[in-house]
């Protein structure tokens, strides 16, 4: 392998990484807070595919506005799903909110399928993206490759910003300990974790944004098989923080790339390693690598 | 200093088929430390948590007089997080210190309805005033405090709303004897800086010499009120929870 091609699977690992990292940061913030796995996400993350489809390719807008418009267009998707999946379930055993989670998920696929159709679409990638920028050594890189980790690392350092230093950020941190404490402290419970569904969904648009120029086509499923790596990575880094889900999407994406990259033969078992590295954190340890021990959870 | 701050009248908390708060009757003036005195059990904490709205109850009334408006506001079925911004606040039992937040970001928390950054900030030197082992420990996790520590954190975040009424829930529990003193020593600074408690204590003897006026909850009723003199000087209540 040269150092060209190994550059290649280098800057793929680390844009997949971090596309599974932004996408995981959303599972692991809702569960922080309520014990939910939001199973919704991977298709809150294709809707905003969708949005930035539909705004740039067929409304043929700029793309700087129809990142905006798909990035509101999902959060604000994101805001209804908990207001009227999970909300009226707050008091409910944890099990109905998890029940309720899966059939969003199913509907809103399915909702996909009948509004947009089931044929995937092509996304016509903006020709800046994709021009090679030639290094030194022949090594090529297309800018979109290092656009994508240099946006999901300044929005997870923003957001990372937003938990320590900020007082909803304060509030968030609180209440994944404590709710009632919290409330007592007077904060409004239900607009932080509509915070934690918004912030969630915003960064699931951005990367649905960036895989759909990545890949460049949507379709109604496209979230399933992200949503449920990004699933596993959050678990891998430890569900309910923040950086073990970031950490935990660039080792899944190092994984799936470099495993295929040493090993061809192997390409079919790609998505097995996904799971394989699941199966091992949660036997040798199931808080993941920066998870919080449970005792510390009053 | 009798204008009353807090009037309840006949409250009631049920919990499912047990009704363990039965036409509980208070008042709490401006100024006083009231303490409510009994059993494990007895329905103490239970009439603590309806005045914040933690739990679900119903009253004739339930009356919070601010002191900042004298505006007499009906407290009934208001949420926790309203509380607070009258003025209530309480340090709950068990402290319920968030462990994986630092002293200092349990206190900010404390002070979380307000934006007045320098307010904050004094209110923060006061607290770490009226304890200075919290200053010490000001950028350690709540989980490695002692349980004394702990109990400061509640009492000190309780404080940073700048309430007019203090509630404060078994504040001695599980602290040694030198330190229980310590605790009353220091609610009874707290009041005599102005501002009124509500005490709910297991310690009977303790919370009594504290307090300006006691209630006795006998399972779920009051059974016997009057000023913290009088009741420690009441022969029933020497027998039941005086140990003679």
């Amino acid at each position: 392998m040269n150092l060209n091609i190994f550059v290649q699977h280098f800057i793929n690992a680390l844009s997949l990484g971090s596309l599974y990292g932004l996408v995981a940061v959303g599972y692991t913030m809702v569960y922080g807070i309520l014990r939910l796995i939001n199973f919704a996400h991977g298709d809150i993350f294709m809707l905003g595919a969708y949005f930035v489809y539909f705004a740039t390719i067929v409304y043929k807008l700029p793309w700087a506005v129809g990142v905006v418009i798909a990035i509101i267009g999902t959060t604000i998707c994101g805001l209804l799903v908990d207001r009227i999946a999970y909300k009226p379930l707050r008091e409910a055993p944890r099990i109905s909110a998890l029940i309720s989670a899966i059939g969003v998920s199913f509907f809103i696929e399915n909702f996909a399928v009948v509004v947009f159709t089931g044929m995937p679409r092509p996304v016509v990638q903006p020709p800046i993206l994709m021009q090679p920028i030639v290094l030194p050594g022949d090594v090529r890189l297309i800018p979109l490759g290092i656009l994508v980790p240099i946006v999901a690392f300044v929005l997870v350092g923003c957001l990372l910003w937003l938990l320590y230093r900020t007082k909803p950020g304060l509030a968030m941190r609180a209440i994944s300990f404590d709710i009632e404490t919290t409330r007592m402290m007077g904060v409004s419970v239900n607009r932080i974790i509509a915070l934690a569904f918004g912030l969630g969904s915003a960064l699931a648009a951005v990367a649905g944004i960036l895989w759909a120029l990545r890949y460049p086509r949507v379709e109604p499923f496209m979230g399933m098989t992200p949503g449920i790596k990004a699933f596993i990575a959050a678990v891998f880094g430890g569900i309910g923080s923040v950086p073990g889900a970031m950490i935990g999407g660039l080792i899944l994406g190092f994984v799936e790339i470099m495993s295929v990259a040493f090993f061809p033969t192997l390409s079919g078992y790609k998505d097995a390693f996904a799971f394989c590295l699941l199966i091992l954190i949660l036997l040798f340890r199931p808080t993941g690598l920066l998870g919080e021990r449970l005792e510390d959870k009053i | 200093m009798s204008e009353a701050m807090l009037k309840i009248k006949n409250l009631n908390v049920n919990y499912g088929a047990i009704h363990a708060v039965r036409d509980v009757s208070i008042e709490i003036n401006r100024g006083e430390i009231v303490t409510l005195i009994g059993a494990n059990g007895a329905g103490k904490s239970s009439v603590i948590r309806a005045i914040m709205g933690l739990v679900k109850s119903r009253s004739d009334e339930m009356t919070f007089i601010s002191p900042r408006d004298n505006k007499p506001v009906s407290i009934q079925g208001k949420p926790a997080e309203a509380h607070v911004k009258l003025g209530i606040s309480l340090s709950p039992e068990g402290r319920r210190i968030l462990p994986q937040l630092t002293v200092e970001e349990n206190l900010n928390l404390g002070a979380y309805i307000r934006d007045d950054v320098n307010g904050i900030a004094d209110d923060m030197e006061y607290v770490y005033s009226l304890f200075p082992r919290l200053k010490e420990r000001r950028r350690q996790k709540g989980s490695t405090l002692s349980g004394g520590e702990q109990q400061m954190l509640a009492v000190g975040r309780a404080l940073m709303s700048r309430p007019d009424l203090l509630m404060l829930d078994e504040p001695s529990l599980g602290l040694a004897p030198i330190l229980v003193e310590e605790v009353f020593e220091i609610i009874r600074t707290i009041n005599a800086q102005g501002r009124t408690i509500l005490l709910v204590e297991q310690n009977a003897f303790a919370a009594l010499k504290a307090a300006h006026r006691a209630y006795v909850l006998e399972v779920g009723t009051i059974g016997l009120s009057g000023t913290g003199s009088e009741l420690l000087n009441d022969n029933k209540v020497r027998a039941a929870y005086l140990g003679g």
